[in-house]
């Protein structure tokens, strides 16, 4: 085929994607929520007495924390799944998320007494959160691959790490409100390999399906 | 000049994402020259087969096409889609597993002729649009290569416009699909 004629065909079919990418995100995201919440009142539910537990700092921040950073690395991702994408941001926000966790860590190390270090890091299932915070991660991770499949990523894997980001983020937040560990040790182990593995199913899946 | 070629551009590629199709035919002619000049200095750099250079400006027509979506109207347009050609590019050279096999001197020789050559022909196109459904063959075909309308394509293959204009989209977003990088 002459290139003239390529031409002829693509200026036959003018019809552009209408909707914005960030809407198709949205679009994406909202299904995925829906099933994981769905998921979490069938499987385990609130855990007792959260509404009175909700001015507990340790609670507060094990659930806002990983909240805030799927509400931050939304706009990454849509940023991401264009040809022009630049990966700055992204590393400039996860740089300021790893300070506050730092942060948290290192005033609960002052206020604990070391003896307690341990248990608390520990915690009482470890292996329940590693499982169910890419459970409840699973469904938006779709929904964001999907979506960003409308994009056109400068790097599919990148961009698929960002889409397990913000899945594995929600999916921490809404595991978070069930967890009976309170103590930013845990968090900052347990909550945050889980979502290290969404990251890596995320960038795997994605340079599979966000190639173009 | 740059910038007086990048204002244009997004003129012509803002008109065109509002349904301008002769705008989008302009954009897209005033394009390839400079596409080609590209594509054919990127070869160069990796010493692989001129040959390829018109199949990879039209995979990169293609690429453009189908995700014009990605492109922020209030962006310039020129990194875009330059970004693109070179992912582009790279991908088709991958694919072609990067093959050495031109002498630098002919590829020289050949980049000092770089006029507007609207009747180079790929051919990567071709071989995939046999692979098609042969209703959306048939329109991209009709539409190609006799130069008919929307509405000339569907009196001959007897198709609503509709259908037509369905076949058209989908084939085009298949054919691009098949130019994936790996």
């Amino acid at each position: 085929m002459r290139t003239e004629e390529l031409i002829r065909v693509l200026a036959a079919d003018p019809e552009v994607e209408k909707t914005p990418l960030a809407l198709a995100l949205v679009y994406g995201l909202l299904p995925g929520i829906l099933v994981s919440i769905a998921l979490y009142c069938v499987l385990i539910g609130p855990r007792p007495h959260l509404a009175d537990l909700m001015s507990e700092p340790r609670v507060l921040f094990k659930i806002f924390y990983p909240l805030a950073l799927f509400v931050c690395a939304g706009p990454l991702a849509l940023r991401l799944a264009r040809p022009t994408g630049d990966p700055w941001p992204l590393v400039r926000l996860l740089i300021l998320w790893l300070f506050v966790l730092a942060a948290a860590v290192g005033i609960e190390l002052l206020v604990l007494p070391p003896d307690l270090w341990r248990a608390r890091l520990i915690g009482h299932n470890a292996v329940f959160c590693m499982l169910m915070i890419p459970s409840f991660a699973a469904a938006p991770l779709i929904g964001a691959l999907i979506a960003l499949h409308r994009g056109a990523p400068k790097n599919p894997s990148l961009a698929g790490a960002v889409a397990g980001l913000l899945a594995g983020a929600f999916g921490a937040s809404l595991y978070a409100t069930h967890c009976p560990d309170d103590s930013p040790l845990f968090v900052a182990t347990w909550y945050v390999i889980a979502v290290l593995i969404v990251m890596a199913v995320g960038a795997i899946a994605g340079s599979r399906v966000l190639r173009w | 000049m740059r910038v007086d070629r990048d204002s244009e551009w997004s003129a012509l590629l803002r008109a065109a994402n509002a349904g301008d199709a002769p705008a989008y035919r302009r954009f897209l002619q005033q394009l390839a020259p400079v596409l080609r000049s590209f594509v054919r200095r990127m070869l160069l750099r990796a010493t692989a087969p001129e040959a390829d250079a018109e199949d990879i400006v039209q995979e990169i027509l293609l690429a453009i096409h189908t995700k014009r979506n990605t492109w922020i109207e209030s962006a310039p347009v020129a990194p875009w889609l330059f970004t693109i050609a070179r992912h582009k590019t790279i991908d088709a050279l991958r694919r072609r597993g990067r093959r050495i096999d031109v002498p630098i001197d002919d590829v020289a020789e050949t980049l000092a002729a770089d006029e507007d050559e609207p009747n180079l022909i790929g051919l990567y196109i071709d071989r995939n649009l046999e692979t098609l459904p042969s209703g959306q063959r048939k329109v991209v075909e009709a539409i190609a290569v006799s130069g008919a309308s929307i509405a000339e394509a569907a009196e001959r293959l007897s198709m609503s416009r509709g259908a037509v204009r369905v076949a058209l989209h989908r084939g085009l977003a298949s054919l691009a699909a098949r130019t994936k990088g790996s």
